[in-house]
């Protein structure tokens, strides 16, 4: 298991996670056809909070933080993101979707597009913004994640870490309140995986509120204010995390953190 | 003990490659002679293609262009000593040089043949901005409107002189405001002409009204009255979207226009004939023929299969049961019958069933047919394109709030198209070829208008020749695509793999 090192002595006192909510979920459950994915579902995430979710491949992590913007559908229980509960109505579903950034394992960048495009085009097609603002707000972005130079060039020629970078800042420019992370870091070489955890830090220290599938335990316990466990499509333990890895109480979280740790 | 650690003191200058390897001697010891088989290949080839062409040039090159018959030919081509061993051998080109008019135009009546080449030449003016993206705007206006005077003048008379002038005068008006900038920045000059002149696409959507127009005659006003059907649509449209929703406003913006076409233009255009009479002779349609009638049916079979076939495409794969169904059944019918039948069909039996007295012309019978056709063969080669395209694209899109149409606007279709593009030719050069079968319906394109010809006592017998002409104007419309294809490909490639 790659760990990252980041800087254990950093004062991270300022990063507060406020009262109000931001994500609710009760009582979610949901299939794929007869298969039990998610059970019974209840988390309450606060504006500003920054939960990593791990467990074994197949416990339903990244099912759950997709049925977040509703990529996947959930069938039972209600999930209420800023306010707004996702339906079927699509409007709901829409307004959610554009509150709401998503960073994907492969990138999902648009190849037909510049890296600049990739930015813009939310911000122009979806929020209306001036195609000349929605550019000054994608280079402000790209400065962000340190590759304003490679703006005019095609996500094919980025290397796999630049374009992850590319990736977060495109979701950065729909201004979200809320960022999904869907491991992030696993299709990247070791070489770059501290390039894109490093703007991930970066992001926490501004206070968005994020929600982490990833394997990157040093990451976890840097950055995370709460790591929840899953397994079989249940949340199996959550607790802050010098406590969930120094001090385990599942079984079967003892036994996941012994084979990653 | 061995030691084997070391470290490079300086790193290596780049030289260049050996002699052998580059310039026209490399070239040809890396493609044509690497190894003694490829080299015996090479050596074969060449004498293959030395004994085809020995065989074939003498028979193209003699001096028979003049033949009246395929008697006078065989005559002129004994004189000039061309004789084989069956008596005079060599092509007879008098065929080609009496008839060539009858190949490419039909029956179409030689004093109006001034307007098949003005749509003809309009229609590359007309796709050009739609195509390429090298030529300016100013340039793309200039070009309209000297195709539009020298087409009207070759009409011939006077009022015909005055008209093309005056289109050749604004023309040069328009190019020299391009030239004659005494500071010479051309650069900056197109960028500014191309904020003041209006955009060629506009030009590019009427053509589609003013070809029809050109082709068959009758009253001006009907293409016009057809085009502001579509106009009455979009205002129905803007008119309605805020006080009906988005979707029953298109509704109603598909069925007033569609009883505008079936009901009302008749009388518009009657009415503003008697107000101010304009026209072009009308011509039948059964006098259209020959390579004018295949270009005519495949530019338009070729241009609406496209949008037909993406949304075909975008049926097949709807989440929506009645949507998806029709579409599937729709292809799957199409598809599994035989473009033949599909001609009859427009041929014969639609007239039984359309009601008795309705005159539905046999050619827009024939484009439906061939358009349906061909929307079927391209709706699965979008549907390739589609599925080609990994989900994630999807779910990106999804995840920054895209709608649907947006999504597929912007993000899908632009790379689903661009996989296709080879299928998509591929699609549109099999339809332009497939033209020819409306020779079975009795419809005179070439191949019908060739056996015409062989009818004929004089040139009976003759068939290289006739054929070998229809061919090579097949070969260069189909190669021409076939290139701008590949243009497209590469012009579109951002991947750099």
């Amino acid at each position: 298991m790659s760990s990252v090192q980041f800087d254990q002595h950093a004062d991270r006192s300022h990063m507060s996670v406020s009262d109000e909510v931001a994500i609710e979920i009760t009582g979610m459950n949901k299939w794929y056809g007869s298969f039990h994915v998610l059970r019974d579902i209840n988390l309450t995430v606060n504006q500003g909070e920054r939960i990593v979710i791990c467990g074994p491949s197949g416990s339903g992590k990244s099912t759950l933080i997709r049925c977040i913007n509703r990529l996947e559908e959930h069938q039972e229980g209600s999930i209420i993101v800023d306010g707004t509960e996702l339906s079927s109505d699509l409007k709901n579903v829409d307004k959610v979707r554009s509150e709401v950034g998503m960073v994907f394992q492969h990138f999902n960048l648009f190849p037909h597009l510049t890296i600049l495009e990739n930015c813009t085009l939310a911000p122009i097609w979806v929020r209306k913004t001036p195609r000349k603002e929605a550019e000054e707000l994608a280079m402000h972005y790209l400065e962000k994640v340190k590759i304003p130079e490679q703006a005019n060039k095609y996500p094919g020629q980025l290397s796999g870490g630049q374009q992850q970078r590319v990736a977060i800042a495109r979701s950065l420019c729909m201004q979200p309140r809320i960022m999904l992370f869907d491991e992030p870091t696993s299709a990247l070489d070791p070489e770059m995986i501290k390039e894109v955890l490093e703007t991930m830090i970066s992001l926490a220290e501004e206070g968005m509120t994020m929600l982490c599938v990833t394997h990157e335990m040093g990451f976890a316990k840097e950055v995370a204010n709460r790591v929840i466990f899953m397994d079989a499509g249940q949340i199996v333990e959550q607790n802050e995390p010098n406590e969930f890895f120094d001090n385990p109480k599942s079984e079967r979280t003892q036994l996941f953190l012994s084979q990653i740790l | 003990m061995t030691d084997f650690s070391y470290v490079r003191s300086e790193m290596l200058d780049e030289k260049a490659p050996p002699s052998s390897s580059t310039g026209l001697v490399g070239w040809a010891r890396q493609n044509l002679f690497n190894g003694v088989a490829n080299s015996v290949l090479t050596v074969l080839s060449l004498i293959v293609i030395y004994f085809i062409l020995a065989a074939i040039l003498p028979w193209i090159f003699v001096p028979t262009w003049n033949g009246t018959s395929l008697q006078n030919c065989r005559e002129i081509l004994t004189a000039a000593g061309s004789v084989g061993e069956h008596g005079a051998s060599g092509a007879c080109w008098g065929v080609i040089n009496e008839r060539w008019q009858q190949l490419l135009f039909g029956f179409y009546p030689d004093a109006e043949r001034w307007r098949p080449i003005l749509a003809f030449a309009l229609l590359f003016v007309a796709v050009i901005p739609v195509l390429f993206n090298m030529i300016s705007r100013r340039m793309n206006w200039v070009l309209l409107l000297a195709v539009l005077g020298v087409g009207i003048m070759t009409r011939g008379g006077a009022v015909a002189l005055v008209i093309g002038v005056a289109f050749l005068a604004a023309a040069v008006y328009v190019a020299f405001k391009m030239f004659g900038t005494s500071k010479g920045d051309r650069a900056l000059e197109i960028a500014e002409g191309a904020k003041r002149l209006p955009n060629p696409l506009i030009f590019s959507a009427i053509f589609p009204f003013i070809a029809p127009w050109l082709l068959w005659g009758g009253s001006v006003w009907v293409p016009i009255g057809a085009a502001l059907g579509f106009l009455i649509g979009y205002g129905v449209y803007r008119a309605f979207v805020g006080a009906i929703g988005s979707l029953g406003a298109l509704i109603l913006a598909v069925i007033v226009p569609i009883v505008w076409w079936l009901f009302l233009v008749g009388s518009f255009s009657s009415l503003m004939d008697s107000i101010l009479p304009f026209g072009l002779e009308a011509v039948e349609s059964r006098k259209f023929g020959g390579f004018m009638l295949s270009i005519t049916i495949g530019v338009v079979a070729i241009a609406c299969s496209l949008p037909i076939g993406i949304v075909l495409a975008l049926g097949r794969q709807s989440d929506l049961m009645i949507v998806k169904a029709l579409c599937v059944g729709f292809i799957e019918f199409i598809r599994g019958v035989p473009l033949i039948t599909l001609l009859f069909v427009a041929s014969t039996l639609l007239n039984i069933f359309l009601p008795p007295g309705t005159n539905f012309d046999i050619i827009l019978r024939v484009l439906i047919m061939v358009t349906l056709f061909a929307s079927a063969y391209m709706a699965e080669v979008i549907r390739g394109g589609l599925a080609a395209l990994p989900t994630g694209q999807y779910e990106a899109a999804d995840a920054l709030g895209l709608d649907y149409w947006k999504a597929q606007r912007l993000i899908i279709m632009p790379q689903a198209l661009k996989i296709s593009i080879p299928g998509i030719v591929s699609t549109f050069i099999g339809v332009f070829k497939d033209t020819v079968l409306v020779s079975i319906i009795a419809l005179l394109d070439p191949l019908g208008l060739n056996n015409a010809i062989r009818a004929d006592a004089n040139w009976n017998g003759i068939v290289w020749e006739l054929y070998g002409f229809i061919a090579l104007i097949f070969f260069v419309f189909c190669f021409s695509m076939s290139r701008y294809s590949m243009y497209l490909e590469r012009k579109l490639r951002t991947d750099h793999r």
